[in-house]
């Protein structure tokens, strides 16, 4: 991909001489408890939460302030030294997964709100601030930060805005595009820059539009003013059971064609409710062949005409069952089974490889036709979650990975999903793992000019290449769940956080 | 999009030999915004025979159209099927494109509302200064793998290449409207929009105009029909309101009209974007006031540095919309490293310089 560089696989005397250089330079501008290097200290930092990708870094970083983070950043420029930013590490795409050669710069420090602003709805918080908290600190004001992914309890605004982090409510609210208002932070030779405004938009060409989602590679943010909305005073969930997956299928898209857009909308076949339900005992209809959760929020008054106008739909779709919430405690109980889709999975197979696929809604009822057929072929079960809200669709694939026949058919069948997906219309949104080239799926997706282009804004930034280089993940993930994760013996890392 | 439809391969070979020759573009759709932006120079670049809707699902709440596509006809299309472009861009001819609306990157009364056309954009394909044809993005949300390069052009004005086709989100038309009036002093106005901002009401758009402020509600008719009850005000006929909104919205508003008589007389009208608290500014002309308090319109005399420094202390930044001498430059300066990035992006995708050279910023 790049031309080989200094920064290329280095034998292990190179190496502990590179190390060692850096140590002494970072020393220079770091207090010594915000430098790690020895091998018991830095292995925390080895993966984040793809953990079948492990790599050493050189350095862990660990500034506590901006000026720290630019002087870092230019001893790393000077010398040409890779750096890989990491929040809390809980990304499944390995966007933060040190480089060999490289710092990781450690951006957890940075946890202060600095401030929220009632009347124009802003917050202004530190990169390392969590997801959650920032919803947590504006209730106080009935307001919230919308963007919602599964990992919030832990995940960082800094991380969010490298993967431009989506959630179950994206299609009402956005992505984290949509509910960043303003970035600050450093450019790769440590130079301090902003992107976007406390207005609604600034001069100049939006770059906002690429520094989201860039994973670390064309700058260093450091503070984020985000967006916050009213909180909604009432949400009520409906889950409605279908006896055919093609009905299922069919009313998410009624849904959206009778002009609703529900602010959370997803979908569990019928293998994967009996995993959730032996796991959580929510009441779900083992005997459906699909659930569909389908959410409302907003005015009390708003809510009930838009229940009331969803349950119609759903009703001449197909549902053969229908239950509306009465309270919050019900609403959060529907939800407990998608929300513990994972490490239910977990329980039922020593393995699984989570796909990430996107396809038209209205294809949904062919790919799930398809991966029954593929079930068969292959001689593994496979269960399924989907955004139907946006065609973002999570076929867990269960397997013994202690049998090599099991994972080598495993990945047979992830591939033909895929490909599935392409032909029905979708597109492959995260593609890694076990024997894929991250070229290739990039070659895949992008043509040579297309890549030279990409390639071209990023060397905009960052001309030495020196911001996150050489990453093996390529794609660009809007749910936390990535592209393809082998998850063993249901060790989920981060196994605590509700997985959707 | 095939390279066998001639009208592709005919822009592409204008573009390589203007490229060879070291000849510039002026990239024209309906040429509705040529008032907007910096001088254009170069031999035109007609799009308009590239036209047409390549696909519309109304249940995957996305439409795919070419660059040449009237806006008029793209909207009449998503009509028929109780949807809509939510974000509500200008039109300031008949004749208006779809690459021009994003390449302009104007938005309407709902922006703060609802988002820009920014937001809107899920894909495009665009003809770089090589002569390639590239896409970005997709048809949905989810779906991006390496920069959102479609979303960049939003704004562009047509310095990154010629915009091919887009795909845009599209929203269904709100089942309720309602507009109501309110008797209020500019400073109690933005003060007030940005209160009923942290409030769950259906606010959809607000204008506030020498001394009354004006609020469109939308949404669900329990929702509007509860708001009308609740913030009082007066409430305006409907037909009237709706007259009111496309004023604003496509600047044939009399404050508009007044604007554009003072630009004749040398007067500059200024677009102001600023956080939605800003106070009232110190400016000797009149005001209106959009965007919960987001987009102010000015027409004044003051120097423009004196008004650019007021608005960038405030947090902002100022346009000249529409002026016989643009000589200030129109677009509000940027810090030097932002220009530098700027710089190498221009260099990255048209190497030669062949689009809207200076449409932008000089050099760009």
């Amino acid at each position: 991909m790049n031309a080989p560089s200094r920064n290329d696989l280095a034998p292990a005397d190179d190496r502990a001489h590179r190390r060692t250089q850096v140590v002494a330079e970072l020393r220079a501008v770091l207090p010594p408890h915000a430098l790690l290097w020895h091998t018991e200290d830095t292995v925390p930092y080895e993966c984040d939460g793809l953990t079948a990708y492990r790599q050493q870094p050189l350095v862990v970083a660990l500034p506590e302030t901006e000026a720290q983070v630019a002087a870092v950043l230019k001893v790393c420029h000077r010398l040409e030294v890779p750096v890989v930013a990491r929040g809390a590490g809980t990304g499944l795409s390995g966007g933060a997964l040190p480089h060999h050669l490289g710092v990781t710069l450690s951006l957890a420090k940075f946890n202060r709100i600095l401030g929220i602003d009632p009347l124009a709805r802003t917050a202004r918080v530190q990169c390392g601030v969590r997801n959650l908290a920032i919803s947590e600190a504006a209730a106080a004001h009935r307001l919230y930060y919308a963007p919602d992914p599964s990992s919030q309890i832990a995940c960082t605004i800094g991380g969010n805005v490298a993967e431009n982090s989506g959630g179950v409510h994206c299609l009402k609210y956005g992505l984290t595009l949509h509910n960043v208002m303003r970035v600050r932070g450093f450019l790769a030779d440590g130079k301090p820059v902003e992107f976007g405004s406390e207005a609604l938009d600034c001069a100049g060409l939006d770059l906002m539009t690429v520094l989201v989602g860039s994973e670390g590679m064309l700058a260093v943010i450091t503070e984020v003013t985000v967006r916050l909305i009213p909180s909604p005073q009432v949400a009520r969930c409906i889950m409605a059971s279908f006896d055919d997956i093609r009905h299922a299928g069919d009313a998410v898209a009624q849904v959206i064609a009778a002009g609703i857009i529900p602010a959370g909308l997803e979908m569990m076949d019928k293998p994967m409710t009996a995993a959730v339900e032996s796991f959580v005992h929510a009441g779900y209809d083992l005997d459906a062949a699909a659930i569909l959760l389908c959410e409302s929020d907003g005015a009390p008054e708003e809510v009930d005409e838009e229940i009331a106008r969803m349950v119609e739909v759903l009703r001449a779709s197909g549902a053969s069952g229908i239950q509306v919430s009465e309270n919050e405690a019900q609403r959060l109980k529907f939800w407990s089974g998608r929300k513990n889709a994972f490490p239910a999975s977990g329980r039922i197979s020593p393995d699984y490889m989570c796909m990430d696929s996107t396809i038209p809604r209205k294809r949904l009822a062919d790919i799930l036709i398809a991966i029954a057929q593929m079930e068969k072929k292959y001689g593994l079960r496979c269960v399924n979650v989907f955004h139907a809200g946006d065609g973002n669709l999570h076929p867990l694939i269960l397997f013994d990975a202690n049998d090599a026949d099991q994972l080598h058919r495993c990945e047979q069948f992830g591939a033909e999903i895929l490909e599935t997906s392409v032909a029905l219309g979708g597109t492959i949104t995260g593609e890694h793992g076990v024997g894929i080239e991250k070229l290739a799926s990039m070659c895949v997706q992008f043509s040579p000019e297309e890549r030279e282009q990409m390639m071209g804004v990023k060397r905009a930034f960052d001309p030495k290449e020196l911001l996150n280089p050489g990453k093996v993940i390529p794609t660009l993930h809007r749910c936390a769940e990535g592209g393809k994760m082998h998850v063993r013996g249901g060790l989920l890392p981060f196994a605590d956080l509700p997985r959707f | 999009m095939s390279h066998d439809d001639p009208a592709l391969s005919r822009l592409i070979d204008q573009v390589k030999n203007a490229a060879a020759a070291s000849r510039t573009l002026d990239i024209h759709g309906g040429n509705t915004k040529a008032f907007y932006g910096e001088p254009a120079r170069g031999d035109v670049l007609d799009t308009t025979p590239l036209a047409g809707i390549s696909s519309y699902e109304p249940t995957e709440l996305v439409v795919t159209a070419r660059c040449g596509t009237r806006l008029a006809e793209l909207e009449s299309t998503l009509a028929e099927r109780g949807q809509c472009l939510a974000f509500e861009p200008p039109r300031f001819g008949a004749g208006g494109t779809v690459g021009g609306m994003v390449a302009a990157g104007l938005s309407g009364p709902s922006r703060a509302a609802v988002g820009s056309v920014r937001d809107f954009v899920l894909g495009a394909s665009l003809l770089n200064g090589r002569g390639e044809v590239l896409s970005f993005g997709g048809q949905v949300m989810k779906n991006v793998a390496g920069y959102d390069v479609s979303r960049l052009l939003a704004g562009s004005m047509g310095t990154l290449g010629v915009i091919l086709e887009v795909s845009l989100k599209v929203l269904p038309v709100a089942p309720a409207s309602a507009t109501l009036r309110f008797q209020l002093d500019e400073a109690s106005a933005i003060r007030r929009m940005n209160e009923w901002g942290g409030q769950p009401w259906p606010i959809n758009a607000s204008a506030w105009w020498n001394g009354m402020l004006v609020i469109r509600l939308r949404g669900a008719f329990a929702a509007v029909n509860a708001a009308i009850g609740r913030l009082g005000g007066e409430l305006i006929e409907a037909e009237v309101g709706t007259q009111f909104w496309q004023g604003l919205r496509d600047h044939s508003d009399e404050f508009f009209e007044h604007a554009v008589d003072a630009v004749k007389g040398g007067a500059t009208l200024w677009r102001l974007s600023l956080p939605s608290t800003t106070p009232p500014l110190a400016l000797h002309g009149e005001t209106l006031i959009e965007w919960g308090g987001a987009q102010r319109w000015v027409v004044t005399p003051q120097s423009a540095a004196s008004l650019r420094e007021l608005v960038q202390q405030a947090g902002g930044h100022a346009t000249v919309f529409r002026a016989r001498d643009k000589s200030a430059g129109v677009f509000a300066p940027l810090a030097p490293a932002l220009m530098r990035i700027h710089a190498e992006l221009k260099a990255s995708f048209d190497p030669a310089g062949v689009f809207n050279p200076g449409r932008l910023y000089p050099g760009l």
